[in-house]
């Protein structure tokens, strides 16, 4: 028994807590100075042999997920837990007391205190009860015998402000568990024109079967003036069953979420291959191609055959493309376009227009993660309690009135957790009040 | 007038400020406090008008954005929102002689922007991922918590000289002291480090909120988002040890200290010595 309560009263020190959060501030420190998770090659390269055994021993390489960082944080969470559990009753008990049942004589020892003294018997003729309320303060009065005590509070439940704090910091833990075990972090690559059913996690690039098909209808890439990037933008589609379900074009910071599963525009690739839209004028029909560089394709219903000959490009990204065209038996036509672009041609027989572009995969990130509402829900609750915890106060005041051998005593009394020089300029003005309220006594009974 | 000359001005009305508040605490006239304060203020309006202005600018540039989103821009609102702070806590408290301790840390803090070579000033247009509200609202929330330790900090200062200054509890001929006294500066000292906890916390949160809307993880662990919780947990250290072990204080005037160092470092050296998804505050 003994050591079970030495056990309880360690978890529940603060002496604990500074320990564990000066531990996990302090070790944290390793993880941004040393790269983390990379190949075993880079931690030799970087360090020696030796000192990278050591390393992967203490897990340092990916000490966020290592034992013993769980272990920290595990122990954060047990000393919140027993912490609060060895004291919230002690704060309910405050919150909820019976304040009219206080020990009179701890009225005389509070730290703001104003006595009256009133020559008269009638003891009842004073409404007190109206007296503080003029004064922002709703009580509650008790007789005992001849004298009369009054109570008034504000802001008890403030006392729960630093309980919801401790305890925002586990349901936001909770909620990272969650997400850890039901959800999953992954990306994938997607031509346009192109869907998947699944995609690959992110670290280990396990497969994950979606559930349904995403398809790229098209990728969007543009940019300022000064050639800095400005938008990615995806098209994406979601099919179930080869059944069209829901159309949406994302952007980074503004993702498409379906099923639980949220898709992010995380990046992009310009593959050497382009897409070909050719329009027949009168009819209106039209088809799309997606052929490679310098390769010969054909739309042999209509004997025409086309291709790329030629690029403009910086890095990876196709500026202008040069279009081989011919119709039938007539002379074959080039020319540069710009992505997009829309050009007409004429054969003897028939008009076409033809746009060309080149074709890129979007890079896709892809999460699932049913914690996060828990999380952003902790989030909330933190900021309340440090809300409460720090702006708010518990204000308590008493009015005794008591009988004495020259008349009556009127004994003003009250204490604040908090912030205690605003409770001595409330109290100060309440003073006030009482002052009034016995002055106009005295007038009226000389 | 655009808003670079606005912002150079601001500089060095704030060095001016600085030199009259140092003034007034060395030779303890108090007369002149009317008139740093004065300055100060309107060093903060001309620093206003250069932020506005800096934000119209890159309307007219075509590419409008708040002027949050780089390393220049965010240390000149670091500084303003310093100045900002402290003079509300002048208009609170009705004490000038702060002001020696926090101004010089905007005036640092601008002489910084305005000429390290390090920092470039020209107003660029936002990649995709800085796209976002939700960074606004992450660095707002960011500077005004770190405004206010850099306050706290220098409080600090000011507790830890006034301490060592008051070896003699009666001097036989009374000087005039400006500094307010020990126990008002600690418990100011307590009240930004308490004002400037939420604001981090709300700024941690809001980065989260961000990172999750464009990658898909509120918390990467990256170096930046990790110093960012080293210093909350110093921070909050700091509260534990002040209000559950009764500490306060050249104790708690020293962690002010230390916990700012740890402010810059956050902000500051995780950009220039170690490497992340931050790298958007970096010179370039
Ligand atoms: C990240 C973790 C934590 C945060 C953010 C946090 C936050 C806070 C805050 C804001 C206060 C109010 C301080 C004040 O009013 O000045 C507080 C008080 C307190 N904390 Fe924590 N805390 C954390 C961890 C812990 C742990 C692990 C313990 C375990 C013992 C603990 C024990 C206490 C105690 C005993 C109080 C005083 C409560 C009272 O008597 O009113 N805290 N905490």
């Amino acid at each position: 028994m003994k050591l079970i309560n030495q056990l309880w009263a360690f978890f529940a020190s603060v002496q604990l807590a500074i320990f564990t959060l000066g531990s996990i501030a302090l070790t944290s420190i390793i993880g941004t100075i040393i790269p983390q998770g990379k190949p075993n090659d880079f931690y030799v390269d970087y360090f020696d042999a030796k000192t990278a055994i050591f390393l992967q021993i203490l897990d340092i390489p990916t000490m966020y997920s290592s034992w013993w960082f769980y272990g920290l944080l595990g122990l954060l969470c047990t000393n919140l837990i027993i912490c609060s559990l060895e004291r919230l009753p002690a704060v309910w008990r405050i919150i909820t007391a019976d304040n009219l049942a206080i020990p009179l004589e701890r009225i005389e020892k509070m730290n703001s205190l104003r006595q009256w003294s009133l020559r008269t018997e009638e003891v009842d003729s004073i409404d007190w009860q109206e007296t503080l309320k003029s004064g922002g303060w709703r009580c509650e009065t008790r007789k005992l015998g001849d004298s009369s005590l009054s109570f008034s509070q504000k802001g008890r439940w403030s006392r729960l402000g630093v309980y919801i704090v401790h305890t925002s910091i586990l349901v936001i833990f909770f909620g990272a568990i969650i997400g850890y075990f039901f959800g999953f972090k992954g990306s994938v690559m997607i031509p346009e024109l192109r869907s998947t059913e699944k995609i690959f996690t992110n670290p280990g690039s396990i497969p994950i079967e979606l559930g349904f098909t995403i398809r790229c209808n098209s990728f969007g890439l543009e940019f300022y003036d000064n050639g800095m990037p400005k938008e990615y933008n995806s098209s994406l589609t979601i099919l179930e069953n080869g059944k069209e379900i829901l159309n949406e074009i994302i952007k980074v910071n503004s993702p498409l979420t379906y099923k639980g599963i949220t898709f992010y525009q995380s990046s992009y690739q310009g593959h050497q291959e382009f897409l070909i839209e050719i329009t027949e004028a009168s009819t209106g029909e039209s088809r799309q191609f997606s052929l490679p560089f310098q390769q010969q394709i054909s739309w042999d219903d209509k004997n025409l055959r086309f291709g790329i000959i030629n690029v403009e490009a910086v890095g990876q990204r196709v500026l202008r493309s040069k279009v081989w065209f011919k119709a039938g038996d007539d002379p074959a036509i080039t020319q540069w376009l710009t992505n997009n672009e829309i050009v007409s041609f004429t054969s003897v027989e028939k008009k076409y227009s033809l746009k060309s572009k080149q074709l890129y995969s979007t890079g896709l990130q892809v999460a699932k993660d049913p914690g996060v509402w828990i999380v952003y829900f902790g989030c909330g609750l933190l900021l309340l309690g440090l809300y409460m915890a720090f702006f708010l106060s518990h204000k308590r005041i008493w009015l005794y009135q008591q009988v004495t051998a020259k008349g009556m005593l009127i004994s003003l009394a009250g204490s604040a957790n908090k912030n205690k020089l605003a409770f001595v300029q409330a109290f100060t003005r309440l003073e006030g009040f009482v002052d009034q309220t016995i002055r106009r006594y005295n007038n009226k009974n000389p | 007038m655009d808003s670079s000359q606005l912002l150079g001005i601001t500089t060095f009305t704030y060095l001016f400020s600085t030199l009259l508040y140092a003034f007034l605490l060395v030779f303890k006239t108090p007369r002149l406090g009317h008139i740093a304060t004065y300055f100060t203020a309107a060093a903060f309006l001309i620093q206003t008008a250069g932020i506005a202005l800096r934000w119209v600018e890159s309307y007219q540039m075509g590419i409008g954005h708040a002027p949050l989103t780089n390393m220049y821009e965010s240390v000149v609102f670091f500084a303003w929102t310093i100045i900002a702070f402290y003079l509300a806590i002048e208009w609170i408290y009705k004490t000038r002689i702060i002001g020696a301790f926090a101004v010089p840390l905007a005036f640092f803090a601008m002489a910084y922007a305005s000429f390290s070579s390090n920092i470039s000033k020209s107003i660029s247009p936002l990649v995709p991922a800085l796209q976002s509200n939700w960074l606004i609202a992450h660095v707002i929330t960011c500077f005004v918590g770190y405004a206010a330790f850099a306050v706290a900090a220098a409080l600090g200062i000011m507790y830890l000289m006034k301490s060592r200054t008051q070896p003699a509890p009666t001097p036989l001929i009374k000087q005039p002291d400006l500094l307010p006294s020990l126990s008002f500066i600690d418990d100011l000292i307590h009240k930004t480090m308490i004002f400037g906890f939420i604001w981090l916390s709300a700024g941690i949160i809001t980065g989260a909120i961000w990172a999750n809307s464009a990658w898909g993880t509120y918390w990467s662990w990256d170096p930046k988002e990790t110093w960012s919780l080293i210093t909350w947990f110093f921070y909050a250290i700091t509260l534990h040890a002040r209000y559950t072990r009764g500490w306060s204080g050249k104790k708690i005037a020293l962690l002010a200290l230390i916990g700012f160092i740890s402010v810059l470092f956050t902000y500051y050296g995780v950009n220039f010595l170690l490497s992340g998804l931050h790298s958007y505050g970096s010179g370039s």
